[in-house]
């Protein structure tokens, strides 16, 4: 792996620190990746391609004030420069025009780190060939993602933080017919084709399930076990809306509002962190803030700490914990439970196995009551066997009856997910997540 | 950064040069793109943010194989690089693709977004201005908790270019106004906005008066406050009268993304999901009832997704997909077209310089009907007329969904009654639009647009424009949140 992008991003910061103005403080972070990207439909390819980018965003301070930008970086030094510095002149003309910033928060102690995960993955040529031998004869769909990512925070006080993997990801379906699939995701930083077979044949054998007469199932309430990529699918969302944000606590716009103004709990089963150490994510942030190893968020189904960004910790007058501006986990963990994983389906008796939730969102975002699909592989269960696919199922439940009142246990197990989301860039997200048995869970279409 | 790379002839050059004479087909699409972020949040300006984006996709297809190259490197080395990656991937992939017939299209064509007051005729100290005044009519309670008056202007250059002679020059110029207020009390926590930023477009500051964002904070808090003491929405089934900022989401998730000729091929099954509509399905299948006329339009000024050519330079025309309730086209760019032999339109569309196109919604409307508003109302005996969407949920096949509203008004015998809080309703797709009983006239058609649609591996979000007037479906599931 080469370390090309961190000297490149190390020197134009220092060079663009000499050229800083009185006490101007510059905060500059950097994200990139050269992935090759492979799109199949049917085992055949439908694009394939690869994608280089660097990304350069800074913050250029005096003071209280503050105006920040972006850009493309080229890899050409002279024509970056002058681009940075063209940058950095605009943002001082407009930084004349805004007012004093009081919730404007940097690390002003400089903590500089490095962590480097060198994998070995293989040559996109030969991932290509490998993935379409195992298809061979089936319907196989999905997207392989593989390269380098990086992320880099610098300022002009010294601070150096690098973060850079060699990483892959095959996100993928085995398709029987219709909406009826087996799905799957052979992600990592080192490509085992040991560890693929098996992938290939727990996919192979859902798949063999699948070829049951699918039923439809009426609404109504029913035992439920939920899969951890289900689990994801529910907490992510949750999550993503301001569950756990300082600031969507103090605004009374948290989907966990009822812990908070109502003494509503989870059930004592459910104990939720921020896993930093245990994750994939950079740990640091964009002010230059170093993550803690793990903040507790849920503890056995109380309401124990949120994330603090920088810009929270100034307006509402405690400490960050190093949370991006979003104020949403990126390293997820539900610590597990004690069902035995490998015998969830006795546990379950009767009732249904859900593999995947999909479109999850609310019904009544206040009351954390939340509505999605089922998805892919969901089977009914009858005596501990697989009885039948289910076709797609609408949910309609509150989170305070999933993992509140009707959870009867998680899995002793905790599935590492790796976030498969390429929206703007390869992201970096994970999640630690154990399966869920929930006695009654309520669907209604 | 204020240098036009569009305007540059020697970057053209560069492109043009770099394109390779002996494959099936290339092209080199070039974006920059530069964007102002403004907001003010309780009357506190938030950091303004600057953001330049600029890139080429180099696309080679050639014996049945395809590549692309995304690189942000626009000298000549740089392109020349990207073109041996995508032409090694053409390599590669060669007589093993899905897609075997590449862009036929090779145009020349110049689109220009309607602007008729130019952004920077007004001075950003004038932009912030106008949020902080915004922010001041939000904030007039105890009780809003929370508010924000937001403006992001965006400017996006395109330059394609193809080794079969296309230039095709676009200059999109995007205005994304937003307004929201958070009122609370207790457990009950209500959040309105200026048309969950539905009131998008393209053209200059004059969009904003298109929309009446000026006049619109005053209106947002106290719908706000007036939430909180509203009942719940009742649960029943009952008549649905839908604004047009909810008509936005229905058209989009019911009829937009069934359309995609991509889904139905089968490419987005292992992430956004299938298609309840099948091949046969076109020229014959009752969508919905006999007032559902749906086009795909690029042509209508200032909507967000007007454009004059898709991103593999396909000229783009209106055209119906749906004719009075029969399905009688897809939603599917050259490439889909051709490996369907399915009735497609130009909407194959990428969201930068670094991802390949796709098959996207563009304009999709529906167009309007012959009642008023009033009429439509008094018509109905029991029923909710909703506005503004909160939270869309649907299944993969695109047909059982759920969605909710910011703000509900109860009809009772053909009068409004009322205002309901945290109303939702859910129906399938494939039946839903058969119960269709009012479409609004052109009074109430509004042009507007969704922002953030997000779709394909690798996943790309780009904004979509919808149209609508005021409609009336019969017999819906309503129901309200939690007690």
């Amino acid at each position: 792996m080469s370390n090309a992008d961190h000297v490149y991003f190390d020197e134009l910061i220092t060079a663009a620190t000499t050229r800083l103005l009185g006490d101007e403080v510059l905060l500059a972070n950097i994200t990139g990746e050269r992935t090759d990207f492979i799109r199949l439909n049917n085992n055949d390819v439908r694009q394939a391609g690869t994608v280089a980018q660097r990304r350069l965003a800074v913050d250029l301070i005096e003071g209280q004030r503050h105006v920040g930008g972006a850009f493309q970086l080229t890899g050409d030094r002279s024509i970056d420069d002058a681009r940075l510095a063209s940058l950095l002149g605009q943002l001082r003309e407009q930084r004349r025009f805004v007012a004093d910033d009081p919730y404007l928060l940097f690390n002003t102690s400089p903590t500089s780190t490095e962590r480097i995960e060198a994998g070995s993955i293989p040559e996109p040529d030969d991932a290509l060939a490998d993935i379409r031998a195992v298809g061979q004869g089936r319907d196989l769909v999905g997207i392989y993602a593989a390269g380098d990512t990086y992320s880099g925070f610098a300022n002009s006080l010294g601070q150096r933080n690098w973060f850079q993997s060699a990483s892959f990801n095959l996100d993928w379906c085995f398709y029987l017919q219709a909406d009826k699939a087996a799905k799957n995701l052979y992600a990592g930083f080192n490509w085992d084709e040991d560890a693929f077979a098996r992938k290939i044949d727990w996919s192979s054998r859902q798949l063999a399930a699948l070829e049951r007469k699918p039923i439809d199932l009426s609404p109504g309430e029913y035992r439920t076990y939920l899969a951890p990529r289900a689990m994801e699918e529910l907490v992510l969302l949750i999550s993503g809306y301001g569950a756990f944000g300082q600031r969507a606590h103090a605004t009374r716009q948290t989907p966990l509002l009822r812990m908070i103004a109502d003494d509503a709990t989870l059930s004592p089963l459910v104990t939720i962190s921020e896993n930093t150490a245990g994750g994939v994510a950079p740990n640091f942030q964009s002010s230059g803030f170093i993550r803690p190893d793990t903040v507790p968020l849920i503890v056995e189904g109380s309401y124990a700490q949120t994330l603090v960004s920088p810009r929270s910790a100034q307006e509402y007058g405690i400490p960050t914990n190093g949370a991006s501006g979003g104020e949403y986990p990126e390293s997820l963990a539900i610590a597990p439970g004690d069902l035995a994983t490998a015998t969830v389906s006795e546990a379950l008796d009767t009732g249904l196995f859900v593999g995947n939730l999909w479109y999850t969102n609310f019904s009544d975002r206040m009351a954390c009551r939340t509505t999605g699909m089922t998805r892919f592989a969901t089977f009914w269960v009858e005596d501990g066997e697989i009885v039948a696919p289910v076709n797609v199922l609408r949910f309609d439940d509150t989170a305070y009856n999933l993992l509140g009142d009707q959870l009867e246990g998680l899995t002793d197990e905790a599935e590492v997910l790796l976030d498969t989301s390429t929206y703007i860039e390869r992201s970096t997200m994970s999640s630690q997540l154990p399966g869920a048995l929930v006695g009654g869970m309520r669907f209604v279409l | 950064m204020t240098d036009l790379l569009i305007e540059s002839r020697e970057l053209e050059d560069v492109l043009r040069q770099a394109l390779p004479t002996d494959v099936d087909y290339a092209s080199a699409r070039m974006v920059d793109e530069r964007s102002e972020h403004l907001s003010v949040r309780q009357n506190k300006l938030e950091p303004i943010f600057n953001d330049f984006d600029t890139g080429v996709m180099i696309s080679i297809w050639n014996d049945g194989g395809l590549g692309y190259a995304a690189t942000a490197d626009l000298s000549a080395d740089g392109l020349a690089a990207a073109v041996t990656q995508a032409r090694h991937w053409a390599s590669v992939t060669a007589g093993a693709t899905v897609a075997t017939t590449p862009p036929s299209e090779h145009a020349t064509g110049t689109y220009i977004s309607p602007v008729e007051v130019d952004w920077d005729t007004l001075p950003l100290t004038d932009r912030l201005d106008l949020l902080q005044q915004q922010s001041r009519l939000l904030g007039i309670d105890d009780r809003i908790v929370d508010w924000r008056a937001s403006l992001v202007r965006r400017d996006v250059d395109q330059l394609l270019v193809t080794s079969g002679g296309a230039r095709i020059e676009q200059r999109f110029r995007f205005v994304y106004p937003g307004l929201r207020a958070t009122a609370n009390e207790g457990t009950n926590t209500q959040i309105r906005t200026f048309g969950a930023n539905a009131f998008c477009g393209q053209g200059g500051a004059e969009l904003l008066g298109r929309h009446g964002f000026g006049d619109a904070a005053s209106r947002v808090a106290e719908q706000a406050l007036e939430l909180l003491s509203a009942p719940n929405c009742p649960t029943e089934t009952m008549d649905l009268l839908l604004a047009p900022d909810q008509m936005v989401l229905q058209i989009h998730e019911s009829i937009g993304h069934p359309l995609e000729l991509d889904r139905i091929l089968g490419d987005e099954r292992n992430y956004a999901g299938t298609s309840f509509v099948t091949p046969e399905m076109f020229g014959s299948f009752q969508y919905g009832s006999e007032l559902l006329n749906v086009t795909f339009d690029p042509t209508v000024p200032g909507q967000l997704a007007s454009y004059g050519f898709d991103d593999d330079g396909t000229p783009a025309v209106r055209q119906h997909l749906i004719e009075n309730g029969i399905l009688v086209r897809g939603l599917g760019g050259d490439v889909s077209q051709a490996r369907s032999g399915l009735p497609g339109v130009a909407n194959s569309r990428a969201s930068g310089w670094n991802r390949p196109p796709i098959d996207r919604m563009a304009n999709l409307n529906v167009e309007p009907g012959e009642s008023s508003v009033e009429e439509l109302i008094s018509s109905i005996e029991n029923g909710v007329y909703l506005h503004t969407n909160n939270s869309w949920s649907i299944d993969d096949s695109r047909n059982k969904f759920q969605f909710s509203c910011e703000y509900g008004q109860r009809i009772e015998n053909g009068e409004i009654t009322g205002t309901v809080r945290n109303p939702s309703y859910r129906g399938i797709s494939r039946t839903f639009w058969r119960n269709l009983a009012g479409v609004a006239d052109a009074n109430s058609f509004t042009v507007m647009g969704t922002p953030n649609c997000g779709k394909g591996e690798l996943n790309q979000m780009v904004g979509t424009g919808h149209a609508s007037p005021a409609c009336l479906f019969a017999a819906v599931e309503v129901f309200g949140g939690e007690e």
